[in-house]
């Protein structure tokens, strides 16, 4: 498990990983908001834990299809299936790999791109709390998806269809968190429940992940 | 004889082509009784006019909306455990007919918020919660269409189908928590029994329901007998191919 993570890690770290693209599509997606909602900043100050939960789920997203679709491409996944370790273990890892490349460092670049948002001061440990806790979410539901989709040839556009629907529950806790913290209301109850959904997930979906990958790879 | 008898491809079209006309019948009857008499035999609401007659189209679609997902569920999950291929084939025949009843749903319930509520739409957790399933219907469409194999494709949506079901409910809770509702609840609840609409609406929205019931079940039925025929089709094709 430990030399899957470490390889996984590694090839997205070196060129052409794509480790860097997430980020700086979060950063486009922010920086494009101000010129397209204008530069008021008490508007901006109001929709920012929106736009920033926003920004991080497509920038997620858009790192979906490397996530087997590679594998799938020079065998390693078949490998992976016929291999000793279990496939829920495997599709985890996975998981957590692609979370650790884009989900951490977007929870990590979120207060900066905060700031240029006019981020209310008070709300920058629920913004961080909210992302560091529902990223994790949107990583295990992308493998799902990732894993549904694997066998299609141009399967992308497909792949954000079947996961973004998916992706709403978290969304909708994860903003409010991020947006009670933001206008210094208690932030306390959605932050539990996103925290409820990401452990659910992580628990239930390798095993539907991993369910969908042999159907598709049989 | 048990149910699972009509697994057969054979005994299922033989008991298709038996009640199908039945069926078409009595839902016609149904749906223009239920229509005709509400459109025409109700009066105006005292305070919403006679708006109020959309409930016979908005109601019972709304109902088939969700309940067509439901349908899906059962036979995705018989897919699953006992692989009769004429449960998925039902399973794909009713995705396009609960999604256009989402849309229905959808669209009469914007015709009437506008003279109602001031607006086509509003952010409101019931309404957030249909436009969430229609686009569930589209994906699981959507990939019934993109797997070639006909057999991988109809195992891929039946897991998608049971997972989109858990989202689907949380989703609708979900909403709950982000958005106060302007949808008003339902005046029929069953379990307390307390119903607050008056009979003379209350009837021919009865005979909507269960026509719009009858239509769901008559429709699957022809689409299966259809998507039965297609793989036939498809399989005396692959022969002929093969020159067999």
């Amino acid at each position: 498990m430990r030399a899957l993570l470490l390889r996984d890690l590694r090839l997205a770290l070196r060129a052409g990983g794509g480790f860097g693209l997430a980020l700086a599509f979060f950063l486009i997606v922010v920086v494009l908001v101000p010129f397209s909602v204008g530069p008021q900043t008490a508007l901006l100050s109001v929709i920012a834990p929106g736009i920033l939960w926003l920004g991080a789920l497509l920038a997620c997203l858009l790192s979906l299809d490397r996530l087997l679709a590679l594998d799938f491409e020079d065998g390693t996944l078949d490998l992976m299936v016929t291999a000793p370790l279990p496939l829920e273990a495997a599709l985890s890892v996975k998981a957590l790999a692609h979370w650790l490349t884009t989900g951490l460092p977007l929870v990590l670049v979120a207060p900066v791109l905060g700031l240029m948002l006019n981020f209310a001061p008070g709300g920058y440990v629920w913004l961080v709390a909210s992302l560091a806790l529902g990223t994790p979410a949107l990583s295990v539901i992308g493998t799902f998806g990732a894993a549904l989709t694997v066998g299609i040839k141009r399967g992308g556009l497909l792949l954000s269809l079947l996961v973004l629907p998916l992706y709403v529950p978290t969304l909708i806790f994860g903003a409010e968190a991020a947006r009670r913290g933001a206008a210094g209301l208690d932030a306390t109850t959605p932050l539990l429940l996103l925290a409820g959904i990401t452990l659910a997930t992580i628990a239930c979906m390798p095993f539907a992940s991993a369910t969908v990958l042999r159907m598709g790879l049989r | 004889m048990s149910i699972w008898s009509y697994a057969n491809p054979v005994k299922f079209l033989a008991l298709s082509a038996r009640v199908q006309p039945a069926l078409w019948g009595a839902a016609a009857l149904c749906v223009s009784v239920g229509l005709i008499w509400g459109f025409f035999g109700t009066p105006d609401d005292a305070r919403q006019g006679s708006t109020v007659k959309i409930i016979y189209l908005h109601v019972p679609a709304a109902l088939m909306a969700i309940n067509a997902w439901f349908m899906m569920l059962v036979a995705s999950l018989i897919w699953l455990i006992r692989r009769h291929h004429v449960s998925a084939l039902a399973a794909k025949a009713a995705a396009p007919v609960g999604a256009i009843m989402t849309l229905i749903a959808l669209f009469t319930g914007a015709v009437w918020g506008q003279p109602m509520w001031g607006t086509w739409w509003a952010w409101d957790p019931r309404l957030t919660s249909f436009l969430i399933l229609f686009l569930f219907y589209l994906g699981y469409i959507a990939l019934w269409e993109a797997v070639e194999d006909p057999d991988t494709a109809a195992d891929l949506t039946s897991v998608l189908c049971l997972v989109g079901s858990v989202f689907a409910v949380l989703s609708r809770y979900a909403v709950n928590f982000w958005s106060q509702g302007l949808h008003q609840g339902t005046s029929v609840p069953v379990a307390t029994g307390g119903r607050t609409v008056a009979d003379v609406f209350f009837y021919p929205l009865v005979v909507s329901m269960l026509g719009f019931g009858l239509l769901f079940i008559a429709l699957v039925f022809y689409r299966t007998g259809t998507e039965i025929s297609l793989r036939r089709a498809a399989a005396l094709r692959a022969r002929a191919d093969r020159g067999l």
